[in-house]
């Protein structure tokens, strides 16, 4: 899905200089990744196991 | 008042039998909310709903729906009660009660409308075909998250106690579609001052709901309303809004909601009835959400007086708001350009930070009485360094903002084991993501890890699962039920209905006035009475 791919977001100069003093967000991203990652095997224990069938069961009512 | 006001969210639940496809999705509600009223400390309770001051079909537009042209959905409240009558806004000592007929007989008990009043002052209901837990009213967005989750927490408590008797198996989730056509609502509720013409609330508020989804979506698999294109998205309900301002909650549904049913004084307040949000689950995304929005509707009832200002939220009018809701939804980079009635083009977040810098300005502004400063100054703080961050890097956001969380969590997911989008391993996450089981839910499974931020501390959300909030007219209705549940016949947002041996007749306690109704307005009264609601009562209405 190229599509879905994170796009770097345009830089726009007006705003980046209005923001000059902003602290820039933490490099947190990469580490985070790993976290996640190392989460992946204990959250195939617990999801149903027939993914196909839940999906298609999943059905419900439309509400408000 | 800035991040002080009367707020209330409810939440439609998904909900499923184990191995039951086919199940009654009307009678497994019910079976949540008669399960969880066996539980709760009401039991003995049989308290209706009371539906007098109810009015669904008022439009905020200053027309009412005539009865016949409504679709039955839109019928929320209940035709063969007796109309309003009084105005009574005390709700402390010298309250007066309306007087109203003893039925001979009780009313039929219809199982497929199972109602129960919580003591923490929420309804738990069945709307249409989904259990709805209706929080009670409270004040500050902090509040919002506490009552919010623990809204969670009651519908985790009816379905394991479902298991445990009946050996029933419901699966609850708090999210917002099945993928296959049909969504839910997660609805916000605000006072908001009448003098402010719905118009330009609408005006206002048009390009802020489309565009804070960049900080308040849930993520959902899957594009479309039945999922049909492969991929992923900010927003649970986005595909399902097809209309700029409208009365339906449940087809064509608006960005803006046209119901106006204040359940208060009408000539002070007006309701705003917002359909567009999504469930959460991440309390940072809640809280956030609440908090900027009641920041947006504070500066809404000031506009009148700062022209310069009103100025600036006009020019963010947009050309087409209906199709950029999902423009929005489907833009994971946060930076695509959305053309303005102007001509000019702005990104959601750059519409975002004007909001943001409006808001401040006013706030420099404006003589500063603020009894809740200080999480007016942290909803200030996070709604800009959230701007900040999802400009620089979406992904950045994942402790704070959900659907970068889920958004996270599956790619993860998709890389390690190189699965497409439209892969159902992907979509059962994203609904797996909000079961309210801790033990299934991959939401908790991340916050187990520390790898999102949480609001309220553990104690607080216990405490609300069954204690009101202590500033709103949800303490009175919450601790009635707590007292006297055995003696009480009928309640609803503004009312509560007696039934005590030693009255003639059902005493009607109307609370108008959401402020009122407090610990500190009738505290002392239920301390004082604890167990004998005909003495709180004479002391209540002052006979004594």
């Amino acid at each position: 899905m190229a599509g879905q791919e994170q796009q770097r977001p345009q830089t726009n100069e007006v705003e980046d200089d209005a923001n000059a003093g902003a602290p820039t967000p933490p490099p947190a991203a990469a580490a985070a990744d790993f976290e996640v990652d190392s989460l992946l095997d204990e959250i195939d224990d617990v999801l149903e196991v027939n993914a196909e069938s839940f999906v298609k069961g999943f059905v419900q009512k439309g509400g408000q | 008042m800035t991040v002080q006001r009367i707020v209330g969210i409810e939440t439609e639940y998904g909900i499923l039998q184990n191995g039951n496809p086919r199940a009654n999705p009307m009678l497994m509600s019910s079976q949540v909310v008669t399960a969880y009223r066996a539980i709760s400390s009401n039991a003995r309770g049989r308290a209706r709903w009371d539906y007098q001051d109810e009015d669904p079909l008022n439009d905020a537009r200053g027309f009412h729906l005539p009865r016949a042209s409504a679709h039955p959905s839109m019928l929320t409240d209940d035709p063969s009660l007796p109309a309003p009558s009084g105005n009574e806004m005390i709700l402390a000592k010298g309250t007066r009660a309306q007087n109203l007929a003893r039925p001979r007989v009780e009313a039929y008990d219809d199982p497929g409308a199972a109602n129960a009043i919580l003591t923490n002052g929420a309804r738990l209901y069945v709307d249409h075909a989904h259990p709805e837990y209706s929080s009670p009213e409270v004040t500050t967005p902090r509040d919002a998250v506490i009552w919010d989750v623990a809204g969670e927490r009651v519908m985790l408590e009816a379905s394991r106690q479902l298991a445990q008797t009946m050996g029933l198996d419901l699966q609850l989730y708090k999210n917002n579609t099945d993928s296959k056509g049909s969504s839910y609502g997660t609805h916000e509720n605000y006072l908001v001052d009448r003098d402010v013409p719905f118009s330009t609330l609408v005006a206002i508020l048009t390009p802020f709901f489309v565009t804070r989804q960049v900080f308040t979506g849930s993520g959902r698999v899957g594009l479309g309303t039945h999922g049909q294109l492969p991929g992923f998205q900010l927003s649970q309900r986005a595909d399902f809004i097809e209309a700029l301002v409208g009365l339906e909650t449940t087809m064509r549904r608006p960005i803006i909601n046209t119901r106006d049913e204040p359940h208060t004084d009408r000539v002070r307040w007006r309701r705003l009835h917002v359909i567009i949000g999504d469930a959460n689950l991440l309390e940072p995304t809640t809280y956030l959400k609440i908090g900027t929005t009641y920041l947006v509707l504070w500066a809404a009832e000031r506009l009148a007086e700062h022209h310069d200002l009103a100025a600036r939220f006009s020019a963010l009018e947009l050309r087409d708001p209906v199709a950029d809701v999902s423009t929005v939804s489907r833009d994971l980079s946060c930076s695509v350009e959305l053309e303005l009635r102007s001509g000019k083009r702005l990104s959601a977040i750059a519409i975002q930070r004007e909001y943001l810098g409006v808001v401040t300005e006013l706030l420099s502004r404006a003589k500063n009485d603020d009894p809740v400063a200080e999480q007016t100054d942290d909803v200030l703080a996070r709604w800009a360094n959230i701007l900040n961050a999802l400009e620089s890097d979406p992904m950045s956001c994942a402790r704070q903002v959900e659907w970068v969380a889920k958004y996270r969590l599956l790619e993860s997911m998709r890389r390690r084991s190189n699965l497409e989008w439209d892969h159902p391993k992907l979509a059962m996450m994203d609904i797996q993501w909000s079961d309210v089981r801790p033990e299934r839910s991959l939401y908790r499974k991340l916050v187990a890890a520390g790898a999102v931020d949480t609001i309220a501390e553990e104690s607080e959300i216990q405490s609300a699962v069954t204690h009101p909030p202590t500033d709103t007219r949800a303490y009175f209705r919450g601790e009635a039920m707590a007292h006297y549940a055995g003696s009480i016949v009928g309640a609803s947002w503004d009312s509560v209905i007696f039934d005590v041996p030693e009255s003639p007749n059902l005493q009607r306690i109307p609370m108008l006035d959401p402020w009122r109704g407090t610990q500190k307005h009738v505290g002392q009264l239920f301390d004082a009475h604890p167990h004998n609601p005909a003495t709180f009562l004479q002391a209540l209405l002052g006979q004594k």
